[in-house]
């Protein structure tokens, strides 16, 4: 599988985002005290060139998704309430070279701040035109689109008085086991950030800020809706 | 890279498919299953955690070296109130790259609340020693019980593979 060169001038910065991930443990978000692994990931000494080739050869297609999923406010009757927004971006492999055929899933909150899921108690209302569902497959430039509404805040049991800042959760899968990433996307200078234990269990202030969309007005569909660009970069050690 | 986050516990109307159990089709000759449970610290049930695995076909193919159109090689299974998850599969064949050799193996991700980044391990099987012997990977893992807790069990109703995510028992991840 050959990969064209890497070339995206407006978001160079997102290419060299550092490869300082979370922890397994962060007491603060309580949920990693009892499943965190106490013993760091086993480093596989692979030779030199070994896992570059074993990730060429061992390749998978798990393409899948359905018509207009990647529209999230035309999957039921009506308009969902709550404002609209564009969310694009790219995805990349750990070279910068963007990755075809990905696939992108995205799941979230209504505008209100409460999920579609039975787990879900917040006393906030259901949307009945809004799942906030979307799926959708990377362009030949490695490109994604959704049109969603923005998620609002929500409490959780975390701590007193805890709130989630509002985020879209990502799942992406590229086309080698090393390129599957799971993240949150947030919106720029959202009070809550520096309030929440999942986003600063990055510990890095470039790591937290690459996960933090920026507005993008060239991509902003006037008299419509915003457009917010997130970037994604996968692959792991596989690309040193 | 981008850093990941949690999956959350509110993944269940979004990434769970209808056939995400079948790596392979429901009806293919030698189809087996594999299943298991994921455990907490505490030996509690994770119910709330998606499986993931990646694998050849049966001749040790994936997608970039011949394997059927229809062969997925991909997982995903939600886990149960018991933690319980199950895929379809075949047993993956022998895998050779270049002058390597690694014995067949599943690759399994583990991804849920409380995990700020997903856990990866390999399934092996207990009826290829000679071939476990050779492998590369298991190589690294020098202590046996840690070793061991790759190596799937046997049983009449497939192969059988628990994830310990913290404690005693604990699953060998991997660094990927």
């Amino acid at each position: 599988m050959v990969r064209p060169p890497a070339h995206d001038p407006r978001s160079p910065e997102r290419r060299v985002s550092p490869a300082l991930g979370p922890p397994h443990l962060h007491a603060a978000y309580r949920s990693t005290v009892l499943r965190a692994p106490s013993r760091p990931p086993l480093r596989i000494p692979y030779g030199p060139g070994e896992l570059a080739r074993l990730n060429a050869a061992t390749l998978l297609d798990v393409r899948r998704t359905s018509a207009q999923a990647a529209d999230l406010t035309r999957q039921h009757a009506g308009d969902p309430i709550g404002e609209r927004i564009i969310v694009e971006g790219q995805i990349l492999d750990g070279a910068g070279r963007p990755i075809s055929g990905a696939l992108v899933e995205v799941w979230q909150a209504n505008a209100a701040g409460r999920y579609a899921h039975a787990v879900d108690q917040h006393p906030a209302p259901l949307d009945p035109n809004f799942t906030g569902a979307g799926t959708c497959i990377t362009n030949e430039q490695g490109r994604y689109h959704f049109l969603t509404i923005k998620p609002g805040a929500y409490p959780w049991g975390n701590h007193a008085n805890a709130w989630r800042p509002a985020h879209v959760h990502f799942s992406v899968i590229g086309n080698a086991f090393v390129e599957r990433i799971v993240t949150q996307m947030y919106f720029p200078g959202d009070p809550l950030l520096e309030h929440d234990p999942i986003y600063n269990a990055l510990h890095d202030e470039r790591a937290r800020a690459s996960l933090i969309a920026k507005l993008d007005l060239s991509a902003t569909v006037p008299a419509f809706a915003l457009a917010y660009h997130f970037d994604i970069v996968v692959g792991g050690r596989a690309y040193g | 890279m981008t850093p990941s986050q949690t999956i959350g516990p509110f993944f269940g109307f979004a990434l769970p498919w209808p056939d995400g159990e079948l790596v392979v089709p429901a009806q293919t000759p030698g189809a087996v299953r594999l299943f298991g449970r994921v455990l907490d610290g505490k030996g509690e049930p994770v119910t709330d955690a998606l499986v993931e695995s990646w694998q050849c076909d049966a001749e040790g193919r994936y997608a970039s070296g011949g394997a059927a159109s229809w062969f997925r090689g991909f997982g995903r299974c939600p886990t149960d109130r018991d933690g319980a998850f199950a895929i379809l599969t075949v047993k993956p064949g022998t895998i050779r790259v270049a002058d390597f050799v690694y014995a067949p193996h599943v690759l399994l991700t583990v991804h849920a609340r409380g995990l700020l980044k997903r856990v990866s391990t390999r399934i092996y099987f207990p009826d290829e020693p000679e071939a476990n012997a050779g492998d590369p990977v298991l190589a690294c893992v020098a202590d046996g019980a840690q070793r061991a807790t790759l190596i799937a069990a046997a049983t009449d109703e497939g192969y059988r593979f628990d994830i310990r995510l913290q404690g005693d028992g604990e699953t060998v991840f991997f660094d990927v």
